[in-house]
């Protein structure tokens, strides 16, 4: 209590009144700095999109001309097929990416759960990925998917087979894209389900077991269900940065062979800084912005009615 | 979890290596080729005589842009973490623990949930045009300010996990024996969330240094951070394998020391963030 006392006391008089002046409204004072950098570089931007998404701005002499064209802008939008393509593969990748994590990572939280050696080295070994830039991780295996060169390549040569073109083909490209994201997060995917594996109640494994529950009927009809809600929390997240997915595509295709590969980011980030279209693309920007909000409004539905059951 | 027994336990190591080695390899063998002169990597030799040319090359070389490119990466991921922590430790604790209406915290929290939804590139092209305005584009300022932005979100969440666990009646007990509110913060609340603090203040500093999206478009040459210049190495003409691979190797080196010192927070954070 002294302690207390001694600190009001120290304040020289000419801050008392700043301090109580902070003091009185340090609700506000606390959340401001998170607040104005809110408002000034999320909400602000967002209004400038829709001014943005309804003109034509091109660029002269370092000055912005700014053209009223919301017409074509919306038929830039209605004529977009790339957009389309770049949906449909987003989607694709995000779906199978993450089916292949989830299951990956299960796995792997229930096995190591379950072993009784190497527990830390393996969590230690597999942090890795999720810390490394995606950048490096994209420039790590455009080395290994090399035509000429790469490990894939030598090791199915080895078996006698052929070099595969995994970043030149059309067919391969976003399956080999893929890959590359399940390496990169599958990890993830197992540290949040490992955490809430580690978390489940003993009593109810040791009672089944003794009950003569299998293996088996204990994975399937114990622990899977029981963890659902850290399953649904996994697939979230990794279906929203499936979503954004941008820094290994860019490394990896760009978007090629063709359209093979284009993604949603990927396609923005062309329509912004390649066409310098920053009309169209804050339009763009816009349906991608409410799309998300969507999705998070009908995720989190589906996640309360996961929960409640 | 399961009692693995006999056959099934060497399966189960079986596949747990696997993992190991499937989640190692592709490091190691970029680890690998980094040590190699251009030659031969694109003979894909697997017997030669290790050289730190690349190394050397990237980091030493006066045509090299890449110790710059360091150095800006180190000041845009402390600055922006050392902002970020102030400005999200405080607003979690605002939301947190003083009254706020009920519909301003969630329109608040919520706003923070979608904008950490929406992918930064539908952001970028606006604060491309607001930078060029006020003479921050192309600037380390504007990437820093870029890069709080893009963290809050994970920071506040994250603070108010671990400031909801403090008890209220520590905080009550200091108010009235005479704290006034600032001292409660700083002498009592604030100590108490010093894990909470390393934990968002690694995964911060590691989602700034990893950050490329927005670094891509919002910097020049000049102060164009780490994942910017790996991507140029992979985009020249004729691409520089060897530079390309000690560079990468070079960018995960943070990674790799938080691994080994600070793993604890790191699955902390991970987890915290992902189960509240």
């Amino acid at each position: 209590m002294e302690e207390f006392l001694t600190i009001d006391a120290h304040h020289t008089p000419r801050y008392v009144g700043a301090i109580q002046f902070l003091d009185r409204h340090f609700k506000w004072v606390t959340i401001a700095p998170a607040a104005v950098l809110l408002i000034l570089l999320t909400i602000y931007p967002i209004v400038n999109l829709v001014g943005m998404s309804l003109s034509t701005i091109s660029f002269e002499a370092a000055k912005e001309i700014w053209t009223f064209t919301p017409a074509a802008n919306f038929r830039d939008l209605r004529d977009d097929d790339i957009f389309r393509i770049a949906l449909w593969n987003t989607f694709v990748f995000a779906v199978v990416a993450v089916a292949v994590e989830i299951v990956l990572g299960l796995t792997l939280a229930i096995l190591v759960a379950s072993v009784t050696r190497f527990k830390g080295t393996i969590r230690t070994i597999l942090i890795v990925p999720i810390l490394m830039p995606p950048v490096a991780i994209g420039s790590m295996w455009k080395l290994m998917y090399s035509m000429d060169f790469g490990v894939l390549n030598q090791i199915v040569t080895t078996f006698g087979l052929q070099p595969i073109n995994w970043l030149g083909s059309v067919s391969l490209a976003l399956f080999s894209i893929v890959i590359v994201d399940v390496w990169h997060w599958t990890p993830f995917v197992f540290l949040i389900l490992f955490a809430a594996v580690e978390g489940l109640p003993k009593e109810v494994i040791e009672a089944a077991r003794i009950d003569g529950a299998r293996n088996r009927e204990l994975v399937f009809k114990i622990i899977i269900p029981l963890l659902k809600p850290a399953i649904v929390v996994a697939l979230l997240f990794r279906i929203i940065l499936a979503f954004k997915v941008f820094d290994e595509v860019f490394l990896l295709t760009s978007g090629g062979p063709g359209t093979s590969t284009e993604v949603v980011s990927l396609h923005l980030y062309k329509v912004f800084f390649q066409q310098n279209q920053m009309g169209y693309g804050a339009m763009l920007s816009l349906v991608i912005i409410a799309a998300t909000i969507a999705f998070l409004w009908v995720g989190q539905r589906a996640a309360a009615a996961v929960g409640a059951r | 979890m399961l009692v693995l027994k006999g056959p099934t336990r060497w399966l189960a190591y079986l596949v747990l290596a696997a993992g190991v080695v499937a989640i190692i390899g592709p490091f190691l063998w970029v680890a690998l080729q980094s040590f190699k002169y251009e030659i031969a990597i694109l003979q894909g030799a697997w017997i030669f005589s290790p050289t730190w040319f690349n190394y050397s090359d990237v980091l030493y070389s006066h045509r090299s842009d890449f110790p710059g490119n360091v150095w800006n990466s180190v000041v845009v991921a402390s600055v922006s973490t050392f902002l970020v922590l102030v400005a999200g430790t405080l607003a979690a604790y605002s939301l947190s623990r003083l009254r706020w209406n009920k519909w301003i915290a969630r329109t608040f929290l919520g706003w923070t949930l979608i904008f950490n939804m929406i992918p930064p590139l539908t952001l970028v092209g606006p604060w491309y045009l607001i930078f060029r305005e006020v003479g921050l584009y192309e600037t380390l300022t504007g990437l820093i300010l870029a890069h709080i932005t893009l963290n809050l979100p994970m920071t506040i969440w994250m603070m108010m996990a671990y400031f909801s666990e403090i008890p209220k009646e520590i905080e009550d007990a200091a108010r009235v024996d005479g704290c006034n509110r600032i001292d409660v913060f700083r002498r009592i609340s604030l100590p108490l969330v010093t894990p909470g603090l390393i934990a968002a203040g690694v995964l911060a500093f590691v989602f700034s240094w990893n950050e490329f999206a927005v670094a891509l478009n919002l910097t020049s040459r000049a102060t164009a951070t780490v994942p910017v210049a790996i991507a140029r190495f992979a985009q020249q003409y004729e691409v520089q394998y060897g530079q390309m691979a000690a560079a990468s190797i070079v960018s995960t080196i943070p990674a790799l020391i938080l691994m080994f010192f600070g793993q604890r927070f790191v699955v902390q954070g991970l987890t915290m963030g992902a189960v509240k």
